[in-house]
């Protein structure tokens, strides 16, 4: 454990200044100091994708990333998806499809689709499957995330 | 049917309160587990009221508010908070139409309502909300006549759900997201083991780390209260290390689980006994299936907010069961009802009673060392999967004999397990802290609810078919090494695997295609329907290998499902292909019912193909998604569901419906491919290689 001390990241495009030991996982900094709750804790071991948010546009659990290693790096929540005040097309797709019924785990699986998507912008049924693989959703919406994602690429269905 | 829901809170203005400003406020006592509850019954208001759905609030439910509708479970919110609200909205409708015809010299019959416009065509008018302040709801009023299902221009309908726009924005919308002013974070130092007692902890190294705000020890109960969450983290992890507790074995073998639940004291009940002579047995057929225990495994640790006021306690919670919750606390921390007050939000899924109550109760014991301050517990994912309640690990057996013209003479159906209910409320179900404080209360056995409740144990071991000679019996444990209750579909599960099976095995005795041996054991025409549909759309007799059915009504009154698997088994079982047929009657939001029956589909294949629970001798060891794993995205088959639309029968439930046949379509769909009957849940390598050596 080290002290407290000011610790700069910017997040969705804003530079922030928070004060705590350098060690304190991501996760914490976004959703208490920074007021950004859309990544959710699942399970603090890099398991189930539920905190994943971007850093320099890959997808990464927040619950394992020490707020140190993100220092001059870009980090991008589900909060920061969208673009001039416009949602992100997978935000829009999710509801069409109902791509959720808890929605927990839905802040993973949109920040790690929009990495995908980036990446990949005409990847195919498997390839969604294969990149959301390791984030969990328990409530079964998985198919409906698959054709959400499907649906978001810029070619659309 | 008889509905608790409005017997027991039959004034209106429990339900509703209609605004001048032209909102509609609608408390239900049920609360949104992610099921999508909130939008069907906001449809249900908009349509008996004739208001447009944006007009309607859906107040989340608190004990202070809402009417006490029990627990939101068993696949009852539509029928029962629907059910009610539509009487209490057709009520308060005839009321404001009188109350505008006299005060415009029309005869009611003359009057139309238009999103809450009420008039005659051409004439003069009013609405709700010029109305609102003269209109009486807080008592009794008389029963009117609901619309038509005919006449539904909402229900029946995809509104777009309530919740999404916060969910896929990443708003505050779950409780483990609120921030209250002068919050604090909680955690608990779980017990080792089962049995653990804590002999001494040494405390001072944990309240002497930054941002520790207080140490909170009651017996074995032990909990930290920090600044911040990483704090209280460090706190938890400092006083782990500080404990000196005393273990012992507590648990059964988990290797030979079926012989403990077959030989522990437990209590008999006769569900059916249609017994008679019988006549000559040219084939008796004798099998057991068995499940282990399985977790809820939501994807969000259990999580509670508390705050004590001087002598008054404000608690947030996840429950199914906001007034249970409100009694529990009450009893355990010797409060008078109005000095509690619960409310419900959001988690994550909620499949039946988990841990949701329990840290409820963490946070109002860490709380109450911290007066004035809001603490929020959140539990680690390791006490999630190992101390949340479990589902029941169960051992049916079935016997038939069959006469030499395959004609079934005798069906025996027995069940071994924990009862499938210890939800919190009554004594005997204390919240999980409760019973490690130093005045520890009891928990007894778990119960089973009984059959005209739909059953625990014995949920749908009654089979649907026409099936002479029955005995079904439930041989509930009184004793309880783990703690059981309430998880998705109860013993419909299991109890629905074995039947199908069974009747599988049955059909190809007498060498007849299985979904034509089932149709000529069924009479309801639903029943029909709903099997006729899934083999239709699945291609059924097209020639495809590894093809399996299974069917249920759910609890044996509630919704009808069939569903054909489609099955490869190579190195492990792999489901490529499930299709659904599902009778819910009324369907109040198409896509959400499509939702919740996929979603009962895909946990239940999870369930079966992969979960199981493993424990030592003194506690759970599956503790991680790495030791308890569930179904991801490639795994996950395509799910086709064909919805029967039954518009003038009541609505059913949809939640678990699908869960039972979904399981059996898997298990017989394996043996449709290997030729195996794999009776050991889950259907995995070992299991099935186990099988070919039986
Ligand atoms: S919470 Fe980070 S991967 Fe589960
Ligand atoms: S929608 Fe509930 S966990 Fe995915």
């Amino acid at each position: 454990m080290t002290a407290a001390e000011p610790v700069t990241l910017v997040v969705n495009g804003t530079e922030h200044e928070v004060v705590c030991d350098p060690d304190t996982p991501l996760l914490y900094v976004l959703r208490n100091d920074l007021g950004l709750v859309g990544a959710k804790f699942g399970c603090g071991l890099g398991l189930c994708g539920a905190c994943n948010v971007l850093v320099d546009g890959h997808p990464v659990h927040s619950c394992d990333t020490p707020v140190w290693a993100v220092a001059g790096k870009q980090v991008t929540t589900v909060e920061g998806l969208g673009s001039d005040g416009r949602p992100h097309r997978l935000q829009e797709t999710f509801v069409e499809e109902q791509a959720l019924q808890c929605g927990y785990c839905t802040a993973g699986m949109l920040v790690t689709a929009a990495a995908l998507l980036e990446r990949e912008p005409d990847v195919d049924d498997a390839g969604v499957r294969r990149a959301l693989d390791g984030n969990l959703c328990r409530c079964g919406s998985h198919n409906r995330i698959v054709r959400a994602v499907l649906g978001a690429r810029p070619c659309g269905r | 049917m008889t509905n608790p829901s409005i017997q027991n809170n039959p004034r209106p203005d429990r339900w509703l309160t209609i605004r001048s400003d032209g909102v509609v406020l609608v408390r239900s006592g049920k609360v949104e587990l992610g099921q999508g509850v909130l939008t069907a019954l906001a449809q249900i208001v908009a349509e008996e009221l004739d208001v447009d759905p944006s007009r309607i609030s859906m107040v989340p439910a608190g004990t202070d508010q809402s009417p006490d509708e029990s627990y939101t479970a068993g696949s009852m919110s539509v029928p029962h908070s629907g059910g009610a609200l539509r009487a209490v909205c057709a009520r308060v409708r005839a009321l404001f139409v009188a109350e505008a015809a006299a005060r415009l010299g029309v005869p009611a019959e003359s009057l139309r309502v238009s999103d809450g416009a009420i008039g005659a065509p051409d004439g003069p008018g009013t609405s709700y909300w010029e109305l609102a302040d003269a209109v009486a709801l807080d008592r009794e009023i008389p029963d009117a006549v609901a619309k038509a299902p005919a006449d539904y221009r909402i229900v029946g309908q995809d509104l777009p759900r309530l919740d999404l726009p916060d969910k896929v924005a990443g708003r505050r919308r779950f409780l483990h997201d609120l921030r209250p002013h002068g919050m604090l974070f909680g955690r608990v130092v779980r017990p080792p083991s089962r049995s653990a007692v804590l002999m001494s902890v040494d405390e001072d190294a944990a309240r002497r780390m930054p941002g520790v705000v207080a140490v909170v020890r009651d017996g074995s109960f032990l909990g930290v209260v920090a600044e911040r969450e990483e704090d209280a983290l460090r706190a938890q992890a400092a006083l782990r290390s500080a404990c000196a507790w005393e273990e012992e074995d507590s648990l059964p073998s988990e290797r030979d689980l079926a012989a403990f639940l077959t030989s522990a004291p437990a209590e008999e009940t006769v569900l059916a006994d249609t017994r008679g002579d019988g006549g000559a047995v040219a084939h008796p057929v004798r099998a057991r299936f068995t499940r282990p225990y399985l977790a809820h495994a939501s994807i969000a640790p259990s999580c509670g907010l508390a705050l004590w006021d001087g002598d008054r306690l404000s608690v947030w919670s996840h429950t199914q069961g906001i007034y249970k919750l409100h009694a529990s606390i009450c009893r355990s921390q010797r409060l008078a009802a109005e000095q509690v007050v619960v409310q419900h939000v959001e988690g994550a899924g909620c499949y039946g009673h988990n841990a949701a109550d329990d840290a409820a109760y963490d946070a109002v014991l860490l709380a109450r060392a911290v007066p004035d301050r809001p603490v929020q517990v959140v539990w680690t994912r390791e006490d999630e999967l190992t101390w949340g309640p479990l589902g029941p690990a169960m051992v049916v057996d079935v016997e038939v004999d069959v006469d030499p013209a395959g004609q079934v003479q005798r069906w025996q159906h027995d069940v071994w397990s924990n009862g499938h209910a210890s939800r919190p409320g009554p004594p005997g179900a204390p919240l999980l802290a409760a019973t490690h404080v130093a005045s520890a209360e009891t928990a007894l056995p778990a119960g089973d609810p009984p059959l005209q409740n739909g059953g625990g144990s014995g949920r749908n071991a009654v089979p649907l078919y026409d099936l002479p000679g029955q005995l079904v019996r439930t041989h509930r444990l009184t004793t309880m090494p783990l703690r059981t209750s309430a998880m998705r579909a109860l013993g419909a599960h299991l109890n629905v695997y074995a039947i199908e099976s069974v009747v599988d095995e049955l059909a190809v005795l007498a060498g007849i295609d299985p979904v034509e041996y089932r149709l000529r054991m069924l009479t309801d025409e639903r029943a029909r329907a709903v099997l006729q549909a899934a083999a239709e759309r699945a291609g059924w007799g097209d020639g495809t290998p590894g093809l399996g059915i299974g069917f249920a009504r759910y609890k044996n009154r509630g919704a009808y499902c069939a569903v054909v698997a489609e099955v490869e088994a190579e190195t492990h079982v792999r489901v490529r292909r499930l299709t659904i047929a599902v009778d819910v009657g009324l369907v109040v939001s198409p896509d959400g019912v499509v939702n919740q029956i996929e979603g009962g589909a895909l946990q239940a294949l999870s369930w079966t193909t992969k979960e199981q629970v493993r424990f030592d001798a003194r506690t759970v060891t599956s503790r991680t998604w790495e030791d308890y794993p569930i179904l991801t995205f490639s795994e996950v088959p395509p799910v086709d569901v064909v919805l029967l639309d039954r518009p003038d029968d009541a609505s059913l439930g949809a939640g678990e419906a699908s869960v039972g046949p979904t399981a059996a379509a898997i298990g017989n769909a394996l043996y449709a491919a290997t030729g195996l009957r794999v009776r050991a849940l889950p259907l995995t390598p070992e299991n099935v290689v186990a099988a070919m050596d039986d």
